[in-house]
């Protein structure tokens, strides 16, 4: 019979609390930088001829999809001040966190804007609307529904990723339960209180962004 | 160095020597079209003859690789080089395009789909905007589906919206590439009914369709194709009586 003793939990409730804080801002900066970011690549990877773009935005999706979150985060904190830049550790875990999400994001942008009919397209070109324009009011508002349930994968994944963020020294909510861990060595019940956080997180996304997509079914967009 | 060949004066649209190739197929081969203001052209032939595709050459959605496309008195396209984007998008405005499959926008209401170009492309005022795009669809019969979503609408109301919406940008001609079919025929005669309406106004039209009899009605001149080319071209008189030639009557003796 497994003795469990979650004294050391409550007692540093306080502590726990302070990190999932930190876990929220971290991840909800994130976030806005991944979706920003991830939108634009997306678009920017739609038309192949205009070779530039197409070619940069390739290689943000080949590099930053294809490397370890951990890697990146080590190369934003430890590696950049070997060239003198020295970025605190709340901006290395949501540029880390944000670029590395980013690269998902815009593949499913990408996903999404092509599957909009041709024709949407054709009849905001024939009333003589731009092609940015066209983007804005007819392309993106009609991606949007589509987005929304891989966005939603992508978003858990973010939240759940964040506890490496601990690791370039930022106090979230792994790193404070490491640290009550080194004290009172309770570490399953400690981890099991982590890991119930995390859940609670990644299930208030989802209801958030189901309760989004349910509105815009009720507006009539499919 | 050779001079190009002029657009005739007057005419609304008209088109020199188009050559247009999907890959090594030749899809229009050596078009000339004019179409003088307040004129209703009708363009008939078999599936795959072309006609969908000059008609989307008029405005720029398709580009041929050779010759000449005016409208308005503008060069909209010449030897496979559009006019540069917001020229076009600005001479757009002036050629109302409604399409086979409607292509409203499915994320917009009734109204908003009528008033999004004026108010985005003319600048037009919400208000003045809103007025014109209920005006419009009382003239279409759909007064009382301003806020109706288009997936709620039947298909003859889906393109009767899609024309009171190419009408709200004010254009001085219209395309319509086989306006009703993708309709269940007894939703056909709604859309017809409001293109005659078009007609009695004195819009210039060039039409795609298969309906020949509506062909036959409001028609100043019907143009047959085959094969890229134009075949023949007439009066609804001409080219329905006996004097048409064989490749007409053939197509004729086809479809009616």
């Amino acid at each position: 019979m497994i003795d469990f003793d979650f004294s050391p939990v409550i007692e540093n409730f306080g502590s726990l609390m302070h990190g999932t804080l930190i876990t929220v801002e971290v991840v909800a900066v994130s976030m806005i930088l991944s979706c920003t970011l991830g939108l634009l690549v997306g678009i920017g990877r739609l038309d192949t001829s205009r070779r530039l773009l197409y070619g940069i935005c390739s290689f943000y999706v080949f590099i930053f999809r294809g490397t370890p979150l951990l890697v990146q985060l080590f190369i934003w904190y430890y590696g950049l001040p070997q060239f003198g830049i020295s970025l605190p550790s709340f901006l290395c875990g949501v540029i880390g966190l944000g670029l590395y999400s980013a690269s998902y994001v815009s593949e499913i942008v990408r996903g999404a804007l092509q599957s909009v009919d041709k024709g949407q397209h054709e009849a905001a070109r024939a009333i003589g609307m731009s092609r940015r324009v066209t983007m804005r009011l007819i392309i993106v508002p009609q991606a949007i529904v589509r987005i929304i349930p891989p966005l939603g994968n992508e978003f858990i994944s973010l939240i759940k990723n964040s506890a490496l963020i601990s690791l370039v020294t930022i106090h979230d909510i792994m790193h404070e339960g490491q640290q009550i861990i080194s004290v009172s060595y309770r570490s399953l019940e400690v981890y099991l209180a982590i890991g119930a956080v995390y859940l609670v997180l990644t299930w208030s996304v989802s209801r958030l962004l189901r309760t989004f997509e349910n509105r815009l079914h009720t507006k009539g967009i499919q | 160095m050779m001079t190009q060949p002029k657009a005739s004066a007057g005419a609304l649209i008209s088109t020199i020597g188009l050559f247009k190739y999907f890959g090594d197929t030749l899809i229009l081969d050596d078009i000339n079209l004019t179409v003088q203001r307040g004129e209703v052209v009708v363009l008939i032939g078999p599936s795959g003859s072309g006609k969908s595709t000059l008609l989307r050459c008029c405005n720029g959605l398709e580009i041929a690789q050779k010759g000449i496309v005016e409208i308005c008195g503008e060069r909209l396209s010449q030897q496979g080089q559009l006019l540069p984007e917001r020229q076009l998008d600005a001479l757009r405005t002036r050629a109302g395009m409604v399409f086979q499959s409607f292509n409203l926008f499915a994320h917009l209401k009734v109204i908003d789909n009528i008033t999004i170009g004026p108010r985005k492309v003319l600048e037009q005022h919400a208000e003045e905007s809103r007025r014109l795009g209920l005006e419009l669809l009382d003239k279409v019969g759909l007064a009382d589906k301003a806020d109706a979503m288009p997936g709620n609408l039947s298909g003859g109301q889906k393109q009767r919206v899609a024309i009171a919406r190419a009408l709200a940008m004010r254009p001085e001609l219209m395309l319509f590439d086989e306006p009703t079919s993708a309709l269940d025929p007894e939703l056909v005669g709604e859309v017809l009914q409001v293109i005659r309406l078009l007609a009695a106004e004195g819009m210039t039209m060039i039409i795609v369709t298969h309906e020949m009899n509506f062909a036959r009605e409001i028609a100043d001149r019907i143009i047959v194709m085959d094969r890229g080319r134009i075949v023949d071209s007439g009066t609804p008189e001409m080219i329905f009586g006996s004097e048409a030639n064989p490749r007409t009557r053939s197509f004729l003796a086809k479809v009616l």
